[in-house]
């Protein structure tokens, strides 16, 4: 057969670029202004988009087969998993609080993130931009829905998964995961880039990932275990991205420098935040635990994330701002926010108890400058108050912090008795903070953040009862009326671990699988 | 310790979520697609409006002019989420790859006669630019739409846009003696005026503040329009009579495409103009206008292989278009 001569093999990369070559067109019957209106407000200036290489180089068909073959062994695992009962093998029931918290807290920012990035990817005017922040979004409709598969099976034999959607944009603990990723999206294309892309997906992934997957692991979770391992490849690609993002916008204008920097530090400290509940989760949730939080921190963060700061200095980038108050943070966080949760354990959708023997000793180890001296006695104390029949439940309401929206519980920076307190006169109202990060970012776009929706403030205002409710009717009772409007079933979803459904169950369902039937 | 449970039979205390069984009822399982799509995006209680949209809510069903007293009326018949999609691409992938694997193994690019590789080129490679133009107008829909239920297949849509242009890119570097053919077909798309009535509506719809008008205009009047003549009429039909045969293999993704997508489409259609007359007044309004407009950018594209028929046969393809669009409710 005559073939054609000079038609030389390309190699992936090459045949990559021709993929996507010259794609992309300086449009001239509408005006480039009009086709991207969100890609100058926020003050970044960017000269050639063609030097923003697509990091993933995975043409669509490529990705199809891969992709694939994931979703096909995922969904076997799931299925298997779903059949046999999987649930049985976790290590107690108190376990299953830790996915709770996942699924209600972290798997709709998933779906948030996939709508964001096609934001982002609809505004870049660059082929490789767009083409990396869609692939991302299509990823991240992947994460949330297998997450919800997943965690689907858990739903039909315990409490407290019922009605995440429902509760993500009610329940107060849960405003503070929301919105966080509301602030991201609403913020301009560069700006969530930097927030999401880079801050979250790159410097904090993997203080996420890693404790909820390695302790599903270490839990005997196979369902979760399994969609961690398998979004892992996808989570490679997005940091892949997070980074590339960084190094071009700094590389495209020195007048970027300021603006970047300015975010970096916003989107720490504000992923820092809603990291405490990671925390809480590994020191406290993990019936066997992986390491602590602060061991976590030290080695993501400390060790991963100063090389990773120092690599960046070349472009003028220091490490991001409160890092010190973060470092003495660490030995606290996790045991204050237990706390809180254990206080306002009638208002939640998962369980808390109080640590046992073992487990109050672990602390003590892993936490020799804090645990024993401030917070094992507290703890030691309303497990006596328990036993009296006690069991405390704080029913006044907190306030929040109108940044980051968590209780005003975190202490003042070397001093762990004393709470910290900030605020801020603005037109007319005075405004509350938990830190002097908080403080500052709202400082920064203070009519971004009065627009907050408060749990606390929306539900002594009013807003959070179900409609036809008369809170000035004799008998009023406002946290029963609180709890209908989450749709959360007092005495199955809330109160302590011992004595709930979900341990009765648990251990007759176990019992079921191990002992004969007498 | 493993634990062999399959003996064991526990009740379940529920089938599904209850945002879920509020829909269905609460007796019965859900399938994969309804939880992964029905009430999965955030609907009420936004903590701060869009800094590039402030009069806007982050999702707001007042970005579009069609109103729906439940975005969750609208429903992909694929039943596509994440995993059906992609396996249901795999699929197509391997398809097209053996197609290309056959043609190229066989060298029957080059027994094509010349005049027929040089309308393809022309025909084709310019498409490039129109499928990375419906990629973002998809992208688009994904971002600013309401509803899982209507953005999740337009991120689908986006990404099969890119495919598409990729497979294009693919028959190009085929056929083509270089890269070059590129960005000949780049400057036909900027410059030839056979091509500037397309690129004027992409660049249009560029610039659409409604998400269901993006929709009208590019998945329903232009893949409606381009799909069937591009690749069904000229390439399947008149290119193959005339020795072609091997270029119908390598589009046959894009046939394939259509066929199943065009499902979605006129499911969505029938939603959204079933709901109320103001909605299906709307939807004749937007498909008419934007029917007319790429009928009219198609008629110098279709010329390029069909020459002085292509009057006749844009014609025929705008009445199967009418026909289709009856069936689906909407007469024009």
């Amino acid at each position: 057969m005559d073939m054609k001569v000079g038609k030389k093999k390309l190699g992936l990369k090459e045949k990559y670029q021709h993929m996507t070559r010259g794609l992309g067109w300086e449009t001239t019957y509408q005006s480039m202004d009009d086709v991207f209106p969100f890609v100058k407000y926020e003050g970044i200036k960017i000269h050639d988009w063609d030097k923003w290489e697509d990091p993933f180089r995975l043409t669509m068909d490529a990705y199809w087969k891969y992709q694939a073959e994931k979703e096909r062994k995922l969904y076997a695992i799931i299925d298997a998993y779903a059949q046999n009962n999987g649930h049985l093998n976790v290590t107690d029931a108190r376990y299953l609080n830790a996915i709770k918290l996942f699924l209600n807290g972290i798997s709709p920012l998933e779906y948030m993130a996939h709508r964001g990035f096609a934001m982002t990817g609809r505004q870049f005017p660059g082929v490789g931009a767009r083409v990396a922040c869609l692939m991302q979004s299509l990823d991240e409709i992947r994460h949330a829905q297998t997450q919800i598969h997943s965690l689907s099976n858990y739903n039909k034999y315990y409490n407290g998964f019922h009605d995440y959607r429902h509760m993500l944009e009610r329940v107060w603990y849960l405003s503070v995961p929301r919105s966080f990723f509301d602030d991201a999206v609403t913020a301009g294309p560069f700006e969530f880039m930097v927030a999401i892309g880079f801050s979250f997906e790159y410097v904090l992934t993997n203080l996420l990932f890693v404790p909820f997957v390695s302790g599903a692991a270490y839990n005997g979770d196979m369902g979760t275990m399994t969609f961690g391992f398998s979004a892992q490849s996808d989570e490679a690609r997005h940091m892949t991205l997070g980074l590339e993002v960084i190094k071009f916008v700094l590389e495209q204008d020195p007048d970027n420098l300021p603006i970047v920097q300015q975010w970096i530090d916003k989107w720490t400290w504000r992923g820092y935040r809603v990291l405490t509940l990671v925390g809480m989760m590994m020191d406290y949730m993990l019936p066997k635990r992986i390491m602590s939080w602060k061991e976590a921190w030290e080695v993501y963060f400390e060790e991963n994330g100063g090389a990773l700061f120092k690599d960046l200095a070349r472009y003028g980038i220091r490490p991001p701002k409160w890092l010190d108050q973060i470092e003495q943070d660490k030995d606290h966080i996790s045991h204050q926010a237990w706390a809180t949760f254990y206080n306002y354990a009638a208002a939640c959708n998962f369980h808390t108890w109080i640590p046992t023997d073992d487990e109050l000793d672990w602390l003590s180890q892993k936490y020799p400058n804090s645990f024993d001296k401030y917070y094992r006695p507290r703890l030691e104390h309303w497990r006596e108050e328990a036993k009296k029949g006690n069991r405390f439940y704080n029913k006044t309401l907190p306030m929040l912090c109108q940044t980051c929206q968590i209780p005003m519980i975190f202490t003042e920076p070397g001093d762990p008795t004393q709470i910290c307190y900030r605020e801020v006169d603005y037109k007319d109202n005075k405004y509350h903070f938990c830190s002097d990060g908080c403080k500052e970012i709202f400082e920064h776009e203070p009519e971004k953040y009065i627009q907050a929706w408060l749990p606390v403030h929306q539900i002594y205002q009013g807003n959070c009862f179900e409609e036809g409710v008369d809170p000035t009717a004799e008998g009023f009772d406002p946290l029963s009326a609180v709890l209908d409007y989450y749709h959360l079933a007092q005495g199955r979803d809330n109160l302590d671990f011992e004595g709930s459904e979900d341990q009765k169950n648990f251990e007759a369902w176990r019992g079921m699988a191990t002992k004969n039937a007498a | 310790m493993q634990m062999d449970l399959r003996t064991v039979t526990i009740k379940p205390q529920r089938q599904t979520f209850d945002h879920i069984a509020r829909r269905i009822g609460a007796d019965k399982a859900a399938t994969r697609y309804q939880e992964g799509t029905l009430e999965v995006q955030a609907t009420h209680n936004f903590h701060y409006r869009p800094t590039w949209d402030p009069d806007h809510e982050i999702f707001d069903a007042s970005r579009s002019a069609i109103k729906m007293a439940d975005w969750y009326a609208f429903k992909d018949p694929r039943q596509f989420y994440y995993g059906a999609y992609t396996l249901a691409r795999a699929k197509q992938q391997e398809t097209a790859e053996s197609n290309f694997d056959f043609v190229e193994g066989r060298g029957l690019a080059d027994t094509l006669p010349a005049e027929l590789t040089d309308t393809v080129l022309k025909l084709l490679l310019p498409l490039r630019h129109a499928a990375w133009g419906g990629n973002m107008n998809a992208a688009f829909i994904t971002a600013y739409g309401y509803g899982t239920a209507l953005t999740q297949p337009c991120i689908f849509h986006s990404m099969d846009m890119l495919g598409i242009a990729q497979y294009i890119t693919r028959v190009g570097l085929l056929l083509g003696d270089d890269v070059e053919v590129l960005d000949t077909a780049k400057q036909s798309w900027m410059e030839d005026s056979a091509w500037q009535g397309l690129r004027r509506y992409v660049e249009d719809c560029f610039v659409l503040k409604d998400p269901l008008e993006v929709f009208v205009a590019q998945m329903v009047a232009l893949d409606g329009l381009l799909y069937p003549l591009v690749y069904e009429t000229i390439i399947d039909n008149v290119l193959s009579s005339k020795g072609g045969t091997p270029i119908a293999m390598l589009t046959q993704f894009m046939t394939d495409w259509f066929a199943e997508t065009r499902k979605w489409v006129d499911a969505t259609v029938k939603t959204a103009a079933a709901e109320s007359a103001e909605n299906k007044t709307q939807m004749e309004t937007w498909i008419t206008h934007w029917r007319d407009r790429a009928a009219a950018a198609l008629m110098p594209i279709a010329q390029i292989a069909l020459g002085a028929e292509a009057d006749a046969i844009t014609s025929e393809v705008v009445d199967q278009f009418n026909a289709r669009m009856a069936k689906a409710g909407v007469s024009l």
